[in-house]
């Protein structure tokens, strides 16, 4: 019976619905002290004093601790797994509080006090003395000589340099009759805004400190903390409840190793930090704003003969994921698009911003900004039609990438477009629209995208799961690939339902809670990973369970463990698949029994040493109205093929969730600085244009289900692709109805004014008169 | 947690006068859907409040014994968008404070506390402005009325005398202002909702009966300047004027004349003149339309 690939309901829903679900927040304990963070509010400093003496004397204020009290430790941040190789390790560059400030909003000081008001206060009463230090916002001019340095072991701020050769682009492009398009494409600041700010808790309880945190990876986050404060790992326990989102904000180290210093600054006692939302849009993680440098070289039939990109990744002030995020992007070019002359380059370079991590898409995004608007570049400038141009160029079926071992089985980019072709009308509506001239005018245009699954080989892949067969049938199952509102639960017992013969996923007891002095370990939720990776260590340990299961019926039963199964919650002969005793019966006879008790459990480790290609595209349809400098997105359909479905339903939202994602990163999301001090500008949720339900049209979802063969469940990624090929199609949609190739997003209304006034679609006659 | 020295609450207009004149470093709140946010951000911390919030009184439309519309300062947005009032005789005024924020914000914020926040980009002061309101306040010496263009006296701050115990009670429209008048709000926004407006504009027309011929015309803006502005330049060309697709962009234009946005980093001054031109034409051509004329 088949439980995987049916639109299941999720399994934490109705709670979530019901408003019964218990984050973090729901669980704190009630004599919490409140720590209160000092964010610096220059770019660029060192702190020469900190008066805490006002602060010291509000009532209610039980400590005050400054950056010059903190452990002389330095720790990494980023949620990769840990790497035996020392050169793979990620950079260690921050303290729990810093005496030399990198950015506007880095930590140097903490009030902790007995209620939220007193803390606040204690904060306002800090009175910093900066010697100020010039600072630079801009990836390349952080590259130049003379440049204000953030961190001394790495010249010019740069972090890391890696490239990439195939062919001979040199020679290549002196062939005659080529046609080159050039481009520099910039991508900004933005910020995940899941709907639960980080926040956590921590309190010591026999020599070992608990963090009760909101994050993605609890296993990594004890390795982290265990760094930070100098302690051994199993010193630190850390729980992970149920989290309000992430998008890979909280697959970082965020205020954990601080919060559980503060409760060993006060004698052990409960302690909490809790984001403000202005907090988390400065002080977390933000996505990296990459420019690209891409010249690509055609032959008059449109085919890339040669191809250079160059990408310069804005670090911010301290390393946290660092070069992984542009080196996935760089790594991308030649595999979206094969050519066989090839010359690429990523930057990795610190500036005096927010620090950039992990965020879905991971570079992808912002590659397929730049990539997929080029290629449109390229399809005007050899006069083709762009989807026309895209097969013509894109990935063939049968391409093996050698580094990752990927292949491409089937011809999914080809399959993916003809689909949303079809859905969207895009043939006939490029003609319709093509006539447009007035001051509304319409396109369309589409975007591609490259993904792939988990990080395999780039780093560990490792999943467990632990079973147990419980006294009335069902079977409860835990792992470290967390819950972070993707819905990933609710597809493991699916999984799990499927893999053992229970008669639902209904009879599989997710415990959603990861405890690291409990669970498994596991890595967490990041990298689209999650129902590719578990899928292994579900099936795997499933057979292990069910070896046990059957084992001990044949021990009941006396039918040999070869003429058995089990199928709908019962163990069934195999050859007329009559039920003999239900799992319930069996559970009871194996715990009870008075001469062998077994309670029936199983647990195992896989290592995954595949990875999975995951591609498709997005198709979108616009209005432009001129003079008002404002785009509509009419109809927006993404088509991915993401291999077999375990649950269209959670499918197509993920699909959704991605897709406004892409909308707001096309056409209005950034995070702006002050060009004069460095300061944020908009790090709130009015002035930083998140876009709402009100600019989405519907947002709609197909599927080509090509099942992956690596596979246990034939799935692979789906949480970030998504998110990466939508600012790309409404970008080329506005090309294609305006004619204007714009090459940075947000295309919003100040970008399309700037554009369109220089296009000459807008005059203002009184500025001619000035 | 909200760091305020102390609330206290007024259960009538005397009491608030009382309450004011008691604490006049107190500041006054209504909705709250500014005041906490400000409190929140640390701007207003450690401030004493007076509450006004529960005088019923003061909530509520209706036309007065002088014809006036009369709104009392603690109608909601949502309550004013939903007045069969508002929707037979100023349905602009109720389309304009639906653009306020979200649903939510809409069913606390209060027209009162739109307009005494002093600040141009209120959903409601540039129609307000449009119909010539009347600002009604209360203080110890009884009701003072004063135009709102009077009201407004610099960005971020109103005509209200605390030593006088005042608070803003009602805002009223006068007859001659809205009889027989037809007008559109736009509200430019950097998306569709949970916004602050970059710029508003609101127009009002009174055509003449043949619908041919303008015969009144008032036009406002919100962020065009420190303080929400009319631009007379513009109502003196479309006042008399025939109907035409030439009197409609001539009127546009005319309005560069008044009106004066600065540069920030929410727009440029370039953009707003630009978008202010465009959202004066379609304003006016949609009011025409909603009074029957047509445009030849």
């Amino acid at each position: 019976m088949n439980i995987v690939g049916k639109r299941e309901a999720r399994i934490d829903g109705y709670d979530k619905a019901a408003g019964r679900t218990k984050y973090y927040e729901d669980q704190m304990p009630a004599d919490a002290l409140y720590v209160r963070i000092k964010h610096a509010e220059k770019a660029h400093a060192i702190v020469k004093s900190i008066d805490t003496s006002a602060a010291q004397a509000i009532p209610g204020v039980v400590r005050v601790l400054t950056c010059f009290d903190v452990p002389d430790i330095s720790f990494p941040t980023a949620g990769h797994p840990w790497s035996m190789d020392p050169a793979h390790c990620d950079v260690a560059d921050r303290k729990l509080l810093n005496t030399h400030v990198r950015y506007w909003g880095d930590d140097v000081a903490v009030v902790i006090a007995d209620n939220e008001v007193a803390a606040a206060q204690g904060v306002r009463a800090l009175t910093v003395e900066y010697e100020e230090l010039p600072f630079v916002l801009d990836v390349q001019k952080a590259m130049e000589d003379g440049a204000p340095q953030l961190h001394e072991e790495f010249p010019n701020n740069i972090l890391k340099h890696t490239g990439m050769r195939l062919g001979d682009y040199e020679a290549a492009v002196k062939e005659k009759g080529l046609i080159k398009v050039e481009g520099w494409y910039e991508t900004p600041t933005v910020q995940h805004c899941h709907i639960e700010n980080h926040g956590c808790f921590a309190y010591e309880e026999n020599g070992r400190i608990t963090v009760v945190t909101s994050t993605q990876i609890p296993h990594i986050i004890r390795r982290v903390v265990g760094q930070a404060l100098g302690r051994p790992w199993s010193d630190i326990r850390i729980v992970k409840p149920y989290i309000g989102g992430g998008f890979g904000n909280k697959q970082d180290a965020l205020y954990e190793p601080l919060c559980a210093w503060c409760s060993t600054q006060v004698g052990g006692r409960c302690v909490r930090i809790d984001c403000s939302r202005e907090e988390t849009f400065v002080s977390n993680r933000v996505r990296h704003a990459i420019r690209f440098h891409i010249t690509t070289w055609l032959r008059q039939d449109g085919v890339i003969a040669a191809r250079k990109v160059e990408c310069f990744s804005n670090q911010g002030a301290y390393a946290s994921h660092g070069h992984s995020i542009v080196a996935k992007a760089m790594g991308s070019f030649h595999q979206h698009y094969p050519c066989p002359n090839m010359e690429s380059d990523c930057y990795t370079v610190y500036t005096n911003r927010p620090v950039a991590g992990a965020m879905r898409g991971y570079g992808m995004p912002q590659a397929s900004f730049a990539d997929e608007s080029n290629i449109d570049d390229c399809a005007r400038a050899v006069g083709m039609e762009p989807m026309e141009f895209r097969r013509l160029n894109i990935m063939p079926q049968g391409y093996k990438d050698d580094f990752s071992g990927n292949v491409n089985y089937n011809d999914t980019y080809r399959e993916c477009m003809a689909k949303g072709a079809q859905i969207i009308d895009y043939e006939r509506k490029l003609k319709e629209f093509a006539n447009d001239s007035g001051n509304i005018r319409r396109g369309i245009g589409l975007a591609t995208f490259w993904y792939n699954t988990a990080v395999y080989p780039i780093a560990l892949e490792t999943t467990s799961n632990r079973m147990q067969l419980n006294l009335d049938g069902t079977v409860t199952m835990q792992c470290g690939e967390t819950e972070i509102g993707q819905g990933a639960d609710t597809v493991y017992a699916q999984m799990t339902a499927q893999a053992l013969g229970l008669k639902s996923y209904r009879d599989v007891r997710v415990i959603s809670c990861q405890d690291t002095d409990i669970t498994p370990t596991g890595l967490g939720a990041y990298a689209s990973r999650q129902t590719y990776v578990a899928g292994f260590s579900i099936k795997q340990t499933a057979q292990l369970l069910k070896d046990k299961i059957l084992q001990y019926a044949c021990e009941a039963t006396g039918v040999a463990t070869t003429e058995i199964d089990i199928e709908d919650g019962n163990i069934v002969r195999k050859d007329d698949r009559q039920p003999i005793m239900s799992l319930s019966e069996l559970a009871m006879t194996a715990q009870y029994n008075p001469v062998h008790s077994e309670h029936l459990t199983a647990e195992s480790t896989f290592t995954i040493r595949s990875n999975a290609y995951s591609f498709g595209c997005t198709f979108a349809e616009v209005e432009v109205d001129i003079e008002m400098c404002k785009t509509k997105v009419v109809r927006i359909v993404n088509v991915h093929d993401c291999g077999s479905l375990i649950n269209p339903a959670l499918a197509e939202a993920q699909v959704h969730g991605g897709m406004s994602m892409a909308i707001g990163y096309g056409l209005s999301e950034q995070l702006i600085f002050d060009e004069k001090t460095g300061r944020p500008l908009n790090n709130n949720l009015l002035d930083y244009k998140l876009s709402t339900f009100m600019d989405h049209p519907k947002l709609e979802a197909y599927f080509i289900e090509n099942p992956e063969p690596t596979s246990p469940f034939g799935t692979k990624a789906l949480g970030e692709p998504p998110a990466c090929s939508g600012a790309p199609a409404i970008r080329n949609a506005i090309l294609n109805a305006t004619g204007v190739a714009i090459n940075r997003n947000p295309i919003n209304p100040h970008v399309l004014f700037a554009e369109f006034s220089k296009a000459g679609l807008i005059n203002d006659p009184w500025k001619e008169e000035k | 947690m909200y760091d305020m020295k102390a609330l206290y609450e007024a259960d009538s207009v005397r009491h608030a006068v009382e309450l004011r004149l008691e604490h006049p470093e107190a500041q006054i709140i209504a909705g709250g859907s500014d005041v906490l946010v400000q409190m929140r951000e640390g701007r207003r911390a450690g401030k004493e409040l007076i509450s006004i919030y529960m005088i019923d009184e003061m909530r509520g439309i209706c036309i007065d014994a002088d014809d006036n519309i009369r709104i009392g300062s603690l109608t909601s947005f949502s309550h004013i968008t939903r007045d069969p009032i508002i929707q037979q005789y100023i349905n602009v005024l109720g389309e304009a404070v639906d653009q306020v924020g979200s649903p939510q914000i809409r069913n606390i914020g209060t027209i009162g506390g739109n307009t005494c926040n002093g600040v141009t980009s209120a959903d409601s002061a540039s129609t307000l402005h449009a119909y010539e309101a009347i600002v009604e306040l209360t203080g110890k010496n009884g009701v003072r009325r004063l135009p709102i263009k009077d009201f407004y006296i610099k960005a971020g701050t109103v005509d209200i005398r605390a030593e006088e115990g005042e608070i803003q009670t009602a805002i009223l429209i006068p007859k001659e202002s809205y009889a027989n008048t037809f007008g559109h709000y736009i509200k430019y926004g950097m998306r569709n909702a949970m916004e602050i407006a970059s710029l508003g504009c609101s127009v009002n027309v009174r055509l003449s009966e043949d619908q041919k011929t303008i015969e009144r015309c008032r036009i406002a803006y919100g962020v065009a300047g420190p303080v929400p502005m009319r631009a007379p330049s513009a109502e003196a060309v479309a006042n008399g004027g025939k109907i035409s697709e030439s009197l409609v962009d001539e009127f546009a234009l005319a309005v560069l004349n008044d009106i004066n946005p600065r540069n920030s980093w929410r727009a440029s001054r370039d953009f707003r003149l630009h978008i202010a031109v465009e959202m004066a034409k379609r304003c006016l051509v949609e009011s025409i339309k909603k009074a029957g004329g047509e445009i030849a």
